[in-house]
């Protein structure tokens, strides 16, 4: 037994008073750059097509976005729309954009941009409908949600 | 039971809530940027004029329902595009609109072949996309994407060659801080080339 203490002796244990701090300053990091989901999808994750000249959307606030994409149900075809967690017609844009509108002081209002976040096998058809929409309401910045990459080849 | 002066509180359990609000922090972190092709719709108008423009200056873009691309009528591959919408709107074979008060003047920065045939000027140049409703997203997005670069490389040959910078480092710097030379150097730039793309109702 005193053989063993001795031995024990000679190898300090690590400190751990530092794993706290380090810790600590992992969890200040990921709370300054945590965005909390705000929306469920109710539709099928849309895959973004990719693009190469993109630009980045500034003021996050003052984006709204809508998303396009296939029902989560196997059986419904067509392409769905969704914004604010739930699925809305084409029809129903405009009073989204007023709703978007109302929350934001006036004079943003003609910097609000609306993303289309739409699946890269979604039809150009129902991309044109938002876009006729939005054109009717005067919210005319848009800008079509991609990844950037330079690769074209897996869009189609 | 005896005290012995106030006792220490162990700090051993600090780590382990550090770790517990750290591992909520990565599950709910999303950093994603979003980021995309930006587009300006163009405005309503109730009764819009009757332009009349010369087929010359249009650059046809059609893609079906099968996602093949017609450009002037020949078949097309998508990356094929930007260099043909670039040789369309760097032709310069003719003269530019006349408007506020300046006369109508050849293209002196333009470096096409100068075609009679093509469009006139990049001011005049329109680009035309036409679809079909049943066109994939993907493609329509290449295709923006692909003339949005045809004005961008226009746009940066001629800051090269004009300011000694590229035109995305200008507007970084525009970005960052918006000075008004910096302004005007950009606006000179966009309206040197200027985005006019049209897009027609789609095919049903």
């Amino acid at each position: 037994m005193s053989k063993f203490k001795k031995r024990k002796k000679g190898l300090p244990a690590i400190s751990t008073a530092s794993l706290p701090d380090i810790v600590f300053m992992l969890l200040f990091f990921f709370m300054v750059s945590t965005t909390m989901r705000e929306t469920d999808l109710v539709i099928k994750k849309p895959v973004l097509p990719s693009a190469s000249e993109v630009k980045k959307l500034e003021h996050k606030s003052l984006v709204s976005t809508i998303y396009v994409g296939k029902s989560k149900n196997e059986r419904i075809s067509g392409d769905k729309i969704q914004v604010n967690d739930k699925i809305i017609d084409v029809k129903d844009i405009p009073s989204f954009i007023f709703s978007e509108r109302a929350i934001r002081k006036e004079e943003e209002v003609k910097f609000m941009t609306t993303s289309i976040k739409a699946d890269k096998q979604a039809n150009v058809g129902t991309i044109l409908d938002i876009k006729e929409q939005l054109r009717d309401i005067n919210a005319l910045k848009i800008s079509f949600s991609t990844t950037k990459s330079g690769e074209l080849k897996s869009n189609y | 039971m005896s005290r012995r002066g106030s006792g220490e509180f162990s700090a051993s359990s600090m780590a382990d809530i550090a770790f517990l609000l750290l591992i909520f922090f990565l599950v709910t972190t999303t950093m994603d940027v979003d980021s995309g092709i930006a587009r300006k719709l163009p405005e309503k108008v109730d009764n819009p004029p009757d332009v009349v423009i010369k087929e010359k200056n249009v650059l046809d873009i059609v893609v079906n329902r099968s996602n093949q691309l017609l450009v002037e009528n020949e078949f097309v591959e998508v990356t094929d595009i930007k260099r043909l919408a670039m040789d369309f709107i760097d032709n310069g074979g003719g003269e530019s609109v006349a408007k506020d008060g300046k006369p109508a003047a050849p293209c002196d920065y333009c470096n096409g072949a100068k075609d009679p045939e093509s469009s006139d000027h990049p001011s005049k140049a329109i680009i035309s996309l036409q679809s079909d409703r049943g066109t994939t997203y993907g493609m329509y997005v290449s295709i923006q994407n692909e003339i949005e670069g045809a004005y961008n490389e226009l746009r940066n040959k001629l800051a090269l060659k004009k300011y000694r910078r590229s035109y995305k480092d200008l507007l970084d710097d525009y970005k960052d801080n918006g000075t008004k030379s910096l302004k005007e150097k950009v606006d000179f730039l966009k309206d040197s080339y200027p985005q006019i793309i049209s897009e027609p109702e789609p095919i049903k």
